[in-house]
Order: structure tokens, then sequence, then C-alpha cells
């Protein structure tokens, strides 16, 4: 427990986080590894968790018939992915795939969700948290749905 | 530096003029990019990374078009997009073909003065052609330099250019390579995401590192910005702009970008030079 | 010499009569189409004498005077511009295999020439652009070859027109710069013209002419001449830091409202004199065994001047006319260490509807002014 503890402070989304919260979060965490090519998770799948990233990258895809599965986002060490656990419809909204042999730590959000509604200020830290990391996401979506390197038709 | 070496090229005092060079090699980047060897008269050339040719196809016009080979081979080699008559003709000119080479102007990528300084290259989509005479440079004196990286985003992995070179150059102990694309299919094993999401991913030191990032105007604010947020200096931020131009020395008034001539005060700037500017709209 | 000496009608055509007998063709004011344009003059009949020029915002008429006043008359739409930066030039041409085996570069421009009556806000504008394609890093040698091969006969102003603000500016009404011969044309007592030489060429030219010495006399009619011109100035640029005001403001809403107005004709910039912008065209004869480079006035106020594949970078109305104007008075300071405005108010009277850049800078500052006052930090 002491060492996921410490794995779980490493990672950029706990950093400098206080003992007590780390120890709180910790105990929804665990270490999962993938196979290069498996599906971590899959679209429509109840959302009850999220991934921090620790080896490995990871596939955000969605399918579309006679095109495929078209990857709109890579995520490597250090990065994470889900949040659909936090708000309903707690659904998964895209298929995640190791593109590699992958480690991570999975956090139960349903766990962390319950934490943090009998400690506001540990939920009050976290929501930050996952607030900035949408923030950025949005940031990046809007370059990407500019399609800036193209020449413009 | 370049300034004065230019009458040199052209053989002639009258910078209007352009040399007659010939095309030697013609290798295809992607399906609207193509990369031009080309010989002039004069023999070896000599420019600084990050500054530009003019270049002519005979009967149909002129186009600004950086330099994008290595500096130290003494040929000069310019890789091409096709989007306007001028630059369709130039990607179908073939070896042997003559084409027009008026230059090189413009102020390039101060490398020299990163020496002993971690190095981050960001290039976004055709901004990599600029940049690779740079990363050649650095290349070249590997070991005056600290950590380099980089850091390379594109539409999708076939709009990806020089994709041999990126690999062989990932191949490398001494060079953190990470390319990464808007849109891919499932055979694409790299990055998909924006090129500043990699930013994070890079150890470089802040107050040691130099960045030169070259792409879309809109991604260069991005790129700036997100260095800046890992706490780079301004004045450490390098960027190319791009605008119209028709002279290449100040005198024809189309790349005004408030104050300065692109072509004569740039095409690299420092941002700390241009911030105010970037943020104002059609200027 | 600097006292200068006194010409009569009769002995500044012999003025004229010299300067092509040295093989220059000789350029000064004539009256054609109803205005007053450049072109070429054989005698001092071919001025417009007696005529006078009516100019408001958007407005410029021919009038008569009620004297034969040789200069009476301030600027039309020409510039000298038009005989120093062509409005078309060709650079190159290539010949041979596939047209393209050999560029051969225009010959300069041999012709010597002689502008007659080059007015003080003119003079200013040349120097302008001396700074911009005559000197420096880079020298156009079209300009340099035509320059060098001007003799320059300038002339007080002895009457300003609605357009007029070179008082504001510090170029006029008196010709002060790089002129060979100056003259100031004197209309109280007997017709005459004080003449100065400011160049070797210019004495040497003087000295051979008919003439007296000028008396204190003719040296104060010709004083009071240029005094009264600075007097009767059409407008004035506001006085303060215009390069700074600009500077600050390229999200004035001004520009929204000066667009509004502005057709985007580019009249402004072409018949300012120290617009320099320029783009090239190519042309390939028709058999193909040739193409040629050409060279043409260009315009910051057309949509194709900013493009960059995709579009053009300023593609309102509102952000060329920020860019021409806030070039003109505030960067042209950065580039070339001088105003790009000399004040001869062409740019005034040749728009179609009349924006007057000295109230678009008024109106600018006053605002500024207004904000101020408001927040009590005036």
């Amino acid at each position: 427990m002491e060492t996921l503890e410490r794995i779980l402070g490493e990672q950029p989304f706990f950093a400098g986080l206080n003992p007590e919260f780390l120890r709180l979060a910790t105990g929804c965490a665990n270490n999962v590894r993938f196979a290069a090519g498996e599906f971590i998770c899959k679209e429509d799948d109840p959302a009850d968790r999220f991934y921090l990233v620790r080896h490995g990258h990871v596939a955000l895809q969605l399918f579309a018939p006679g095109r495929g599965a078209m990857t709109f986002q890579t995520v490597g060490p250090g990065e994470m992915f889900g949040m659909s656990w936090i708000a309903p419809p707690y659904k998964w909204t895209y298929d995640a795939r190791a593109l590699e042999l992958t480690r991570a730590l999975a956090v139960d959000g349903l766990c962390l969700r319950d934490k943090c509604d009998h400690d506001h200020d540990l939920g009050y830290e976290l929501m930050q948290r996952f607030l900035s990391r949408t923030i950025e996401s949005l940031h990046a979506t809007r370059l990407q749905l500019l399609d800036v390197y193209g020449a413009k038709v | 530096m370049a300034m004065s070496e230019t009458a040199s090229m052209g053989g002639v005092e009258d910078r209007t003029i352009p040399c007659v060079g010939r095309v030697s090699a013609r290798r295809i980047e992607s399906s609207d990019v193509v990369t031009l060897d080309v010989e002039t008269p004069e023999g070896p050339v000599r420019y600084a990374p990050g500054q530009f040719n003019m270049l002519t196809a005979f009967g149909v016009g002129e186009s600004a078009i950086s330099i994008s080979g290595d500096p130290a081979s003494g040929r000069l080699t310019h890789t091409v997009r096709a989007v306007g008559p001028v630059s369709r003709a130039l990607c179908n000119l073939r070896p042997g073909d003559a084409i027009g080479v008026r230059g090189p102007f413009g102020v390039g990528w101060p490398i020299g003065t990163a020496a002993t300084r971690d190095l981050l290259f960001v290039a976004g989509g055709l901004g990599l052609a600029p940049l690779r005479p740079a990363i050649y440079a650095a290349l070249a004196e590997r070991s005056r330099y600290g950590k380099i990286a980089i850091l390379y985003g594109a539409r999708s992995p076939d709009s990806i250019i020089f994709r041999r070179e990126l690999e062989g150059w990932r191949g490398r102990f001494d060079l953190h390579v990470e390319a990464t694309v808007d849109h891919a299919l499932d055979d694409w094993r790299g990055h998909v995401g924006v090129v500043t999401n990699l930013i994070s991913q890079v150890e470089f030191d802040a107050e040691q590192a130099t960045a030169f990032a070259c792409g879309p105007e809109i991604m260069m604010r991005f790129v700036a910005q997100a260095l800046v947020a890992r706490e780079m200096r301004e004045s450490d931020i390098h960027l190319s702009m791009e605008r119209n131009m028709k002279c290449g020395y100040g005198q024809c008034g189309h790349c005004q970008f408030g104050p300065f001539f692109v072509c004569r005060d740039g095409p690299v700037f420092a941002y700390e030079a241009i911030r105010p500017l970037l943020a104002l709209r059609e200027i | 010499m600097n006292d200068g000496v006194i010409l009569s009608c009769a002995d500044l055509n012999a003025l004229i009569e010299s300067l092509r007998a040295e093989g220059r063709r000789t350029i000064g004011p004539v009256a054609r189409d109803g205005v007053i344009v450049y072109d070429d003059l054989e005698s001092i009949d071919d001025l417009p004498a007696g005529m006078s020029d009516e100019a408001a915002p958007g407005h410029y008429r021919l009038a008569r005077r009620d004297d034969d006043a040789l200069f009476g008359y301030a600027v039309g739409p020409h510039s000298w511009k038009r005989f120093l930066h062509a409005p078309v030039q060709r650079l190159w041409r290539s010949e041979g295999e596939r047209a393209a085996a050999r560029v051969l570069a225009e010959p300069l421009s041999q012709e010597k020439t002689a502008f007659i009556a080059v007015r003080g806000c003119e003079l200013a504008a040349i120097a302008v652009q001396d700074r911009v394609l005559g000197e420096g890093e880079t020298v156009d040698r079209h300009y340099r070859a035509r320059r060098d091969n001007a003799f320059l006969v300038a002339v007080d102003c002895g009457t300003a027109n609605g357009g007029c603000f070179c008082v504001s500016m510090g170029t006029g009404p008196e010709a002060s710069g790089a002129y060979d011969i100056a003259l100031t044309e004197i209309l109280e007592g007997e017709h005459r013209f004080l003449a100065r030489a400011g160049s070797e060429a210019g004495q040497a030219l003087l000295r051979n002419l008919p003439q007296r010495a000028a008396t204190a006399e003719d040296i104060r009619a010709a004083r009071e001449v240029v005094a009264r011109t600075a007097q009767h100035m059409g407008r004035a640029m506001p006085v303060g830091n215009v390069r700074e005001l600009l500077a600050r403001n390229p999200d004035h809403p001004r520009w929204d409202d000066v667009a509004a107005r502005c057709l985007s004709c580019a009249n402004c910039t072409m018949v300012c004199p120290t617009c320099f912008c320029t783009s090239v065209d190519e042309a390939s004869a028709l058999d193909g065994s040739g193409t040629a480079r050409v060279r043409r006035w260009d315009s910051c106020f057309t949509m194709d001047f900013s493009y960059v594949h995709g579009g053009g970078v300023r593609s309102s109305v509102s952000a060329r006319y920020r860019q021409w104007m806030t070039h003109k008075l505030s960067s042209w300071f950065d580039q070339f260490g001088t105003s790009g405005c000399v004040g001869c108010g062409r740019c005034i009277v040749w728009c179609p509807v009349g924006i007057d850049i000295t109230e678009e800078v008024r109106a600018i500052q006053a605002s500024e002014r207004e904000t101020e006052a408001r927040h009590g930090n005036a």
C-alpha cells in the first residue's frame, strides 16, 4: 500500500496533493496492465474509473463503418484519461485501446466520488484538477478542429 | 549575415534578377509536397538556417520558399507545397528543368547563440522544412548543445514530410523525437493530438533552453504559450512568420507586420518582439 | 551666391533652354484634362500661366488667377514619383531554351531629366523615397539611375490649396533639401524669380544665365511670398506625437468608422508621393520564346496585397486603412527613421469620399483625450 501511495503521488495528476488526500485517493487505486491491442474500455460501457498511464501508450478511438477506427488522441506516460464517471450518464464515449504493453493506475470513480461526497475539501481539490485537465483538452480539441496544417481549399 | 552573400549568388548586384539554376533531384514528400535539389551556376551556396529564397517558375511567377536542406552541403534544397499557380509549377519541375533563384533573404534561426543550451524544435505541417537546416546544423555539432528535442505535428500520417529522416533521428540516443497527428486510422502507432501536448512530455531546462517553432501562425501562438507555461523566457522562443512577399528585401511593402518587414527583419523573430502583434487581428 | 540672383520670365525660359541644351528632358507642370499634371515642357509657354487649383477633400478644380503667375497653384494628382519610381518597370527578361536559358537584366534608364517646379513637400517626398529605395542595404538600381539623372528645379509655394498641410509636417512651403536650383516667384512689382543654387551643377547653370544680383528688397519680397503661403494652409496635422498615438491604437473604433466611408479604391496610395509598394507580374511572349518580369505600383488597399495561401491577411477595409495610415504616420519611423507623410494633401483631395488623414488623426486623438478626462488622469 505504501508503494502504491508513492507511485500515485508521483503521477502529475496527483502532484502536490496533501498526504491525507493522497492516502484517501490511494484507497481507490490499483495497478493495472494491458497487452498490446487490448481494449481498456469500449464506447457506451459504464464509466466507473479513470486511468493514469505509467508506461506505454493508449489510443482513444471512435469507430465508423467504412472508415474504421479513427484515433483522435493518444495518451502516454504521465497523462490521464477517463472523466465520464464524474457526471451522468456515466458512460464511456470512446474506445480506449492499448497500443503496446501498457501499465497504468486505475482509480475507482465510484469510490472516489463517495469520498469526495464525504469530504468536500478533497472534492474541491480534485475537481479543480479535473477541470484544468478538461480545459487543456478543450484547447487541444479546438486546435485540432481548426485543421491548421493542410492546404486550404 | 546573408544579406551580403546575396549578390555573389546571383552573380549580379541587382537583387531583382534571379540566377538560372537547374533542378538536380526531385522527391515526393506527400500528396502535395515536393522537395527539390537545385544547382546554381555559382557552385556551392551559403545560407543561414531559416533563410529563404525567391524561386521562379519561368513564365508563371515567383514565390518565397524556405531553404530546407543541409547548410553544410553547399547545395540548395527547397520543399514546396502545391497551393497556388506558382508553387504548383515549382512542384511540377523535373530534374534538368530551369528554375530562377534569388536570395538567400532574411534573418534565420539564432542557432549559433544557443550553444550549451537545450534545444527544442517544434514544427507543424510544412513548418518542419525551414527548421530542418537548423536541426542539421545542431546535429553537426551535437556536443555543443544540451538536450535536443524535435516535436512535430502533422495533419495525418500520410502528410508527414521528411519521414525517413525523422525515423532515423528517432533512432538516435542523443535526440528526443516525437511526432503527432491530428487524425489517424488504426495503422498509425504514433501520437494523436496537437503538438502542444508533446511539450509537456519533453524534459528540458526552461532556464537554459532555446525553442525554435515553425508552422501555421495559430499553432505557433499556442506553442509559444505552452512554452511560456513551462517557464521559458519569451526571448528564448523564436518563431518563423509567413507573409506575402514579392521582393525579399523590404522594398515591395507586402510583408509588413506592424513595424517589421517579415522578409528583411524576419522571417525568424523572437516571440518577445512580436507577441503584441500576434494578438492583433489582420495586422 | 546663396543670396541668390534675380531672373526675369525670359531668363527663366533661358534656364529651361540650357537644361534642354544639356540633353535633358524637361518635365514640369502643364494643365491637361482639367488638372495640373507633370509632363514634357519645351518652354515657359507650356506652364499653366494664370492658373490656380481649388482643392478640398474629394474636390479639385482649376481656376483662373487675376495675374500671370507661372507657379500660382499647389499640387495636382501627379507627383515626381512617377518619373523616379516608375509605375511600370520591366526588371528582366529571359530567353533561350524553353524561355529560361538566360536572364537578361533590364538596362538602366540613361535619360537625363530636369524636373521643373518641385515643391517643398515634393523634395521631402523624394528624400523619403531616397531612403526607401535609393540608399541603404539594398538599392533599387532603376530608382537610383533615374534619381541620379534628374536635375531638380524647386519652387517655393506662392499659394496653398485646400489640401495642403506642409507647414504642420515641416516640409514647406519653402523649398529645402536636395534641389539643384530653387526659385521664388515674386509677383509684387516686376514679375521675377529669386533663384538660388543648391548644388554645384545648379550653381554652374545659374552662372551662365542672364541675371542680376538680388537686392535686399527682392529677398524681403521673396520671404513674404513664403510667409503668406504658410498662413494659408488648407489644414494641419494635429500637434502631438502621432507616431505613438497610432502605435497604441490598433483596435480603435475609428478604424471601423473610416472603413464605412472608405471605398478601398487605392487612389490615396497612387497619388501619394511616398507610397512605394509594388507587385510583380510575369509576362510571356506569345511565341513562347521568352518571359519577362514586370514590376508595377501596388496598393495595400487591394485584397491580394496581403495574400497568403488561402486568403488575405487584411481582409477588412478597416484593417487595410489602418495599415496604410499607421504605416504612413507611425511604423514608417520604425522602418526609415522619418514620417511617410509630407503634408501634400493629395490623399485628401483625390479621395472620392473625401477622407482626411488629418481629421482621422484628430478623431483618434480627441477620443483618447476624452477617455483620459473621464478617467480623471488627464
